[in-house]
């Protein structure tokens, strides 16, 4: 820490940046990034536990047939809170918290391209999520779907899609903020010799992720915008009445949403991508292709969006061009799987917890992804669309792929994060417990499904014999609850002890694990040079003729660097780093966002106020004093 | 240890002078990134409008209500406005606060101009029976045409507030790449009107009816 500057004491006529860095305060101004990621990761978690219990009240009134555990309005806002939490403020967030808090180690900067971009990036996001959940007190939450069709989504009586609409304007503004950040990080800031094939595999799947944000995002922002204006302005944009064309909102809505999918699973597959080859301790099988195959989903990823579509009528040639496409699609996407078990075949595999919720996420995800590819197949689409099998699929890709990747980040960073371990046994019993009531609760909507239970039903009676499977479905619910609940004990525990972590308690491959744990405000001492792939690893151990892999003897390159890092406070003092500071601007130009939401619905007066907002925002963010 | 000391200081001086792995200013990465964003915005909202071209069941329809030797001169005007931003930055990269400030306040003018034409042009519409809820054109007219007024008044906001930087001096040439930002900014709002005019304005739509 010795080695961070003070800010200077340059005065200006603005107020002076803020300088403290610990408590309350520190965290509302803070633009370090990795304080960021976990500020995105705990937010993201809260919400997880809210949609999370929107999914087990949606459970127990499909637990048996003809209940009334809620009524039929509140039932509809249950699922489509519980489908926008868990997209927009869960996996995406925490897909971002790793991202912010890992990007710039992995690459070896000391921050992101823009740190007071970044934390405008997370309060926006935070805001927003925010003005979404304040619909319920405030006439009504979204109740049309989560991907709010017209012209149901037009036509609600209630305020709840408007909210819709404006809410994800602005954690859309947010993830396309951060998307240009981020990507302008990784492709800007990679420390020397760090070429874009020595990066590791999911700083590559960022850079695809926040491409996609930022060429997708602007899509769905002009459908809510239309939306909106629909709604508040009584405009025509989706009025079949008038000539619209209420499918114009599913094109738009899926030339988003499909990207969107990729987005959501593409920093799980960079995640497992990480683990796979520290706990099998073999280097990635064919990391250019697992490379090229994320940029070739990345791509194909906006040409297959109609097959959400194919029973809205598209005609026999769209249908076939997005069938075929789709199943295009399935074909980078299974290359990885089997990267992925190559990387496995022989390897000394150790079975910490990590690896198992990585070797989970492969096996759903490759259930999630066969059913997927069944849906490519129109006439079995027709058949399937709006039943519980989709259900069954998507959760199968994003709960059994997504969260099950993000967990294993969670358990295999945790100690570079916090400088603790979480525990393995503890680790371990939430893994089962979780693949166990992740399989019963989404396995039995296969069958439910093929029976021709359709989904966003909120009771069904009790002839058509379908409820066993549902019953099973509620009782895997609460499993899954159990193990969220399991994990949050193992969090809690943690820090029960005191913060004494090696730099590299997994013997892993990738710079973050160069530095201490956790890293320092300014995350390297010295910025490394970088010579080849998984660059710790080659620091640490050499091939030898025979190809034998032997540890290089101390005084290698690595032992000098930790060398360095047990020295840095004493020779640290001439050598000043600058840090950028923390700012209160940030927060105050995210803050005017919710409000002219606010008055977009309520009265015009409170948008003139947030227009204000977010200009003092922007102008304190330009003329405060800087760092250096 | 005291060839390690020497390597960190190098290291901290590269980073103060922003050396970057492509060479490009982070800045003007990002802003490139930014407006790439933007034309899938404007993409989206412009299909939109193709999409329900002549598709409005009650007039008034486009042909009745444009006015296009009117729009091709505050089209013109906007154009125009490409000129001075480049011969603001022209300025400030010979070091001339002088000429900067001309041309940056010209080119907020033109910016202007092109916006109270754009009120000017919404407003007769309104008053011909055109409003935002008339029929499908009315809608995605206004909508359109309003997203693209709302880029250029921020244009606006920013060649002003660069003014502003100018007269309290603090724009020195070295920072002649903010400028140069706002320029990439404003040169993009202009291309996007032209596709808009071009699309709007000039391909005509025929009536329901078949009128022209």
């Amino acid at each position: 820490m010795a080695t961070v500057s003070v800010p200077g004491e340059r005065r200006s006529w603005l107020v002076r940046r803020p300088r403290s860095t610990t408590g309350f305060w520190s965290w509302v101004t803070t633009v370090d990034h990795k304080r960021i990621g976990i500020l995105y990761g705990i937010t993201a978690f809260a919400f997880f536990v809210v949609g999370g219990s929107e999914a087990l009240l949606l459970r127990l009134q499909l637990a048996q047939p003809e209940q009334e555990v809620v009524s039929a309005a509140v039932y509809n806002e249950l699922f489509t809170m519980h489908g926008v939490t868990m997209v927009f403020l869960v996996v995406m967030p925490l897909s971002a918290a790793f991202f912010n808090y890992l990007i710039p180690l992995m690459i070896g900067a000391r921050d992101v391209a823009f740190p007071r971009l970044n934390a405008y990036s997370y309060w926006a996001f935070l805001f927003g999520g925010v003005f979404i959940y304040s619909s319920f007190f405030l006439g009504g939450a979204p109740n049309g779907g989560w991907f709010g069709y017209a012209p149901n989504s037009v036509l609600d009586p209630t305020r709840g899609m408007t909210f819709y609409s404006l809410g994800l304007i602005i954690t859309g503004i947010a993830s396309t903020v951060s998307a240009i950040n981020l990507a302008v990080t990784v492709i800007n800031m990679r420390a020397p010799g760090m070429t874009l094939f020595r990066m590791p595999v999911f700083v590559w799947m960022g850079l695809v992720v926040q491409l996609l944000l930022a060429f997708s995002l602007p899509i769905i922002t002009v459908g809510l915008t239309e939306l909106f204006f629909d709604r508040r302005f009584h405009t025509h944009f989706f009025d079949p009445a008038a000539g619209g064309d209420p499918l114009l909102w599913q094109h738009l809505f899926w030339l988003f949403g499909h990207p969107e999918v990729y987005i959501l699973i593409l920093p799980a597959m960079g995640i497992v991508s990480e683990v796979l080859p520290v706990f099998a301790r073999k280097p990635l099988f064919g990391y250019q292709f697992v490379v090229f195959s994320g940029i070739a989903i990345g791509f194909i990823g906006f040409g297959v969006w109609a097959h959400h579509m194919f029973a809205t009528g598209l005609g026999p040639v769209a249908n076939t061009a997005f069938g075929i496409s789709t199943m295009i699609i399935a074909v980078p996407t299974g290359v990885k799987i089997f990267n992925w078990l190559g990387t496995l075949w022989r390897g000394d595999i150790r079975f910490a917890t990590p690896m198992l919720f990585a070797l989970g996420f492969i096996a759903m995800f490759v259930i999630g992804g066969l059913s997927g590819v069944t849906h490519a197949v129109v006439p079995h689409d027709y058949q399937q669309t709006d039943t519980y099998y989709i259900v069954a699929h998507f959760h199968y890709v994003l709960f059994g792929g997504a969260i099950f990747g993000l967990f294993a980040g969670i358990y295999y960073w945790w100690p570079k994060v916090f400088g603790r371990f979480l525990n393995e046994r503890i680790g371990r019993i939430n893994f089962w417990i979780m693949l166990i009531g992740f399989n019963l609760t989404f396995g039995p909507m296969h069958i439910l499904g093929l029976q021709g239970m359709p989904r966003r039903i909120h009771s069904y009676p009790a002839s058509l014999g379908l409820g066993f499977w549902n019953l099973v479905a509620t009782a895997g619910a609460f499993l899954i609850a159990l193990s969220v609940l399991v994990f949050l004990v193992n969090a809690v525990a943690s820090f029960r002890r005191p913060a004494e972590m090696a730099a590299d308690p997994w013997d892993a491959r990738t710079l973050e694990w160069l530095t201490t744990s956790p890293p320092p405000e300014h995350n390297f001492d010295e910025i490394p040079v970088v010579h080849s792939l998984d660059e710790l690893w080659h620091r640490k151990y050499a091939e030898t003729r025979g190809g034998r892999v032997v540890p290089v003897p101390a005084g290698g390159a690595g032992d000098e660097h930790e060398a360095v890092a047990d020295d840095s406070a004493g020779h640290g003092a001439g050598h000043a780093i600058h840090m950028p500071s923390p700012s209160y601007w940030p927060v105050v130009a995210a803050l005017g966002l919710p409000i002219i939401a606010y008055g977009l619905i309520f009265n015009m007066w409170l948008v003139g106020l947030g227009v204000v907002v977010v200009l003092v925002g922007f102008y304190g963010w330009i003329l405060e004093p800087s760092a250096e | 240890m005291a060839q390690l000391g020497r390597s960190m200081d190098v290291h901290v001086v590269e980073s103060e002078h922003e050396r970057t792995s492509t060479g490009l200013p982070h800045l003007k990465l990002a802003m490139w990134l930014f407006l790439a964003s933007d034309c899938l915005l404007f993409g989206a909202l412009i299909s939109t409008y193709v999409l329900y071209r002549g598709a409005s069941r009650v007039g008034p329809y486009p042909a009745e209500v444009f006015d296009i030797p009117y729009t091709s001169v505050s089209s013109f005007v906007l154009l125009a406005s490409s000129l001075t931003m480049v011969l603001a930055l022209a300025a400030i990269q010979r070091g001339d606060q002088g000429q900067l400030r001309v041309w940056l306040l010209a080119t907020a003018m033109l910016g202007t101009t092109f916006v109270g034409g754009q009120v000017f042009e919404f407003t007769t519409f309104a008053d011909e029976g055109l409003t935002l809820t008339t029929n499908l054109f009315s809608t995605t007219f206004y909508v359109l045409t309003g997203f693209h007024g709302t880029h250029v008044v921020v244009g606006i906001l920013m060649l002003l507030t660069v003014l502003a930087l100018s007269f309290a001096g603090r724009l020195p040439p070295e920072r002649a790449m903010t400028v140069e930002l706002v320029g990439l900014y404003w040169h993009f709002v202009d291309i996007v009107w032209i596709v808009i005019f071009t699309v709007v304005y000039l391909i005509p739509t025929g009536t329901p009816g078949g009128a022209q």
